[in-house]
Formats: structure tokens, sequence, C-alpha cells
């Protein structure tokens, strides 16, 4: 299947996201209806690697390693593509935080960290693989459904 | 040697630290009976209960009044009123200024850990929801040290495993000092995996039983905790489990003379009265020992900083 998509000319491309998880990685990027950047979307598309696969293209913007970091919760092999005059000036697979400030709720409800407190939740990686998370605030770890926990 | 800043959770603790802490208050025990004793002399500590507490509450406030320091408290109806407005986090930067350190119980867990990063002074976690209880395990473990030995130490946690955070936390203190402990308990509130894997991941024998008899003559220290009766829906299983985890003097036949029974308190029915009256009671003993405990973490907290 060919892409449907048209290269872009500057901006970041993250590929290799397992197919299903794209419209969570613009969550986790904090990119919704308000967002004025061209912003492409590709799921389910063909995967030499993985059968098949989701992308997401964000024109004029050089996404932060650090916020791109994040992403490799949800999706551990994606990879980031820094595209300047159509050309990839940087390339590499996400790798995971430390800590996770702010992106993850913490699953327990008895948690303070889910009441009005003037404070982010907080989530240390225990591991990365596979995915082991821990509320720093009252300790519980998380190990599946991530996704289902995005702020 | 101690460099902590505040006292939230065992697992921060390593086996160096929980030993300094027991020295201290080997040392300090003449004093928590009675003895003059003017090291936090000057120093304010506020309590800030926002649940009902009676131990736990009173053996800090002696715990700060025998080191020669005064106490103010916030008691659980000034805490439900102040949480329906305020979030914990001002409570804690307004109360963390007018004391040299706070204590703190509330429902909500991980609520110690904000409490630690808004409070201008040393926090002590004194129970947060169904997560920590630090004191408590560390007042288990001066128990279990003076009375019979952290080495090579066989212990049965007995009662609820499951909700108890009490046996959590200590089960993780004892895997630093390489106990054989079996877990008793009914089927319904067994240890959660987790945390048995955590366990046996440090090396730590750990065995599982539901049957008390089983284990009662093999250990040196029997750890009884409460069956809580709301834990369980039918009212009859809770009198068979209930009755069947009661520990009465008949039950203590070819016992180790030595065998000492520890509880967190308050006791209901887990263990008859009869027992209190034997040389393995150690409960109200256990409980006293709350005094020096808290009383060297005041004192490493609020008295030995050059800050």
């Amino acid at each position: 299947m060919k892409l449907r998509v048209t290269p872009i000319g500057n901006g970041t491309v993250i590929d290799h996201i397992p197919a299903g998880q794209a419209l969570n990685v613009l969550k986790i990027l904090g990119i919704d209806r308000t967002t004025e950047a061209t912003i492409s979307v590709l799921m389910n598309v063909t995967s030499r690697r993985s059968g098949k696969k989701d992308m997401v293209k964000v024109e004029d913007r050089e996404l932060e390693e650090e916020e791109v970091n994040k992403i490799s919760m949800i999706a551990p092999g994606a990879t980031i593509n820094i595209i300047r005059d159509c050309q990839v000036v940087e390339k590499y697979t996400v790798d995971m935080p430390d800590l996770i400030v702010g992106v993850l709720r913490c699953p327990n409800p008895s948690c303070i960290s889910n009441t009005n407190e003037p404070i982010k939740s907080q989530l240390l990686v225990k591991s990365k693989n596979p995915v082991v998370l821990r509320c720093v605030y009252c300790e519980q770890p998380i190990t599946e459904k991530i996704a289902d926990y995005l702020i | 040697m101690f460099k902590k800043r505040h006292v939230l959770s065992m697992r921060e603790f390593s086996r160096d630290e929980i030993d300094s802490v027991l020295d201290l208050a080997e040392s300090l025990e003449p004093y928590a009976r009675g003895g003059k004793c003017e090291a936090l002399s000057g120093k304010i500590l506020a309590l800030l209960f926002f649940e009902p507490s009676t131990r736990t509450r009173l053996s800090f406030e002696t715990a700060m009044m025998r080191l020669g320091g005064k106490t103010l408290s916030l008691g659980p109806a000034e805490g439900s009123a102040i949480a329906k407005g305020e979030s914990l986090a001002d409570t804690i930067r307004v109360i963390g200024a007018y004391a040299d350190a706070l204590v703190i119980r509330h429902p909500k867990e991980g609520s110690a850990r904000l409490a630690s990063q808004f409070s201008p002074v040393p926090v002590l976690n004194a129970g947060d929801g169904a997560g920590h209880h630090p004191t408590q395990t560390l007042l288990d473990l001066y128990t279990i040290r003076k009375e019979s030995s952290l080495e090579d130490l066989k212990i049965a946690l007995v009662g609820d495993l499951k909700y108890g955070r009490t046996v959590h936390s200590l089960a993780y203190a004892l895997a630093l000092y390489g106990a054989d402990i079996t877990l008793v308990s009914p089927p319904t509130l067994e240890m959660p995996a987790p945390i048995k894997s955590d366990l046996a991941g440090k090396g730590t024998m750990v065995r599982e039983t539901h049957d008390l008899d089983e284990v009662i003559r093999n250990v040196d220290v029997l750890y009884v905790t409460r069956i809580q009766r709301e834990r369980f829906p039918d009212p009859y299983e809770y009198q068979k489990v209930a009755k069947s985890y009661r520990i009465a003097p008949e039950n203590l036949d070819g016992v180790q003379d030595g065998l000492i029974i520890m509880h967190p308190l308050p006791r209901v029915d887990e263990i008859a009265p009869e027992v209190d009256e034997t040389g393995h009671a150690l409960y109200f003993k256990q409980s006293f020992y709350g005094v020096p405990v808290r009383m060297a973490l005041l004192k490493m907290l609020v008295g030995d900083r050059l800050d």
C-alpha cells in the first residue's frame, strides 16, 4: 500500500507507532482541536517491520526530545525523525524518561495525586521493558493498560 | 548514619538506618520512662490528625514532651473542616511555619509524601490511608530486637495480611534482616502477590498457610493483626474466620518458652484476655516502645540538625 500523505518539508515525523495508538500519541503531545499546526495522522498503514503501524507528522514544529520520550510509554519502538528542508537531520528511537510528570494519572482512586491538590502526578519508571511504573505518592505500581491513565 | 529529612515510608530505610534509630531509641528509653531530658526544649511538634488515632497521637505527644518539647495539635474535627475548603498543601505550608516538625495522619495514600514537598520542616508519616505507617514498623522492630532477636528470626504474621498496612511494611523491613516469615491468614485475606514476590526477590524465606496450629510451635514471634468485620459481607463467615485465628491459652501448649506475641492494637477478639497474663504477651510493652522509638526519630530529625 502506498502512503497517502506526502513527505513534509519541516517538522517532526513519529514513525513505527503501534497500530491504534496514534490518537494517544497526539494526546501525550498535547495536540488537540485547538492546534494551529498542520498535523497528519496515519493509522493502520502497512509496515514491513510490524505488519501495521500508525504514524504522526507534525509540520513546522521540532518536538523536544523530553516531550517525545513520553510516547515510549505506549509506543516503545517509535522512531522520531526531525525534518529540515525535506532532509532528515536527526533520527532516534524514543527512550522512556526516569520520571513521568503530569502525563498519566495514578490508577489508585485513594491516592492524594487524584485529588484537587496543587501537584502534578509523578510516576517513577522502575522498568522499561516490560513497562513498570510506580506512583511517587502512593507507590502503587502500573504495569498494564497504560493508555487508559493518560491525563 | 541517619541523614533523612522526613520519615515517610519503610521502603526508604536501609538496615543501617533502622539500626541507628533503634540504637538511639535504646539509649533514650530511660527518658521515655520519665528521666529528665531537655534535648528538644523550645521546639514545637505539630500533630495533624485528619483521621482518628489514640495510640499513635498520644505516643508522639508523649515522645515530644519527654524530650522537653511542646506539641500543638489539629484534631479530626478541625482537620476535616480544613480538608473541605483548603488544600492539604496549603495547610501544611501554614502549620509548617508554626512548628519544628509535623506528624501527619491522613486518609489519602501518599498524603505524607505530598506534605513533605510543601513543608518547610521535617514530616513524619503516622499513617496515610492504606499506605504506610513507618513509625509502627520501627517500634515493632525495636520490640523484636529487645524482647527476642532480629538475627535468625522465625516469625509468623497472622490475620488480615491483605489490607493490613502494618504487616506489609513490617514484612519488607524483616526482609532486610533475612527473617524466616510464615504468613498465616484466611484464604480471602492473603498477602497481595506483588508483595510476596518482592519479598522472595529479596531472598527472604516466605511460607504461607491457613492453619495457625501448624506454625505456632515453631516460631519466635507471633505477630497478630485484627481481622476486620467489614471485610466480610457474610457475618457467619466472619465469625468462623475470627474464631479460627483467635489466640487463647490452650493454643499456646508446646510453644517455645521465649515466644513473644505482638499486636499493633487495638485488639478485639484476636487474643483472649487470659493470654495477657502469660509471659508471651508483649503487646502492651510493644505499645510503650512507640515512645522511645518516636523520641529517637524526633531527636534525629529536629534535634541534631544544623540547618
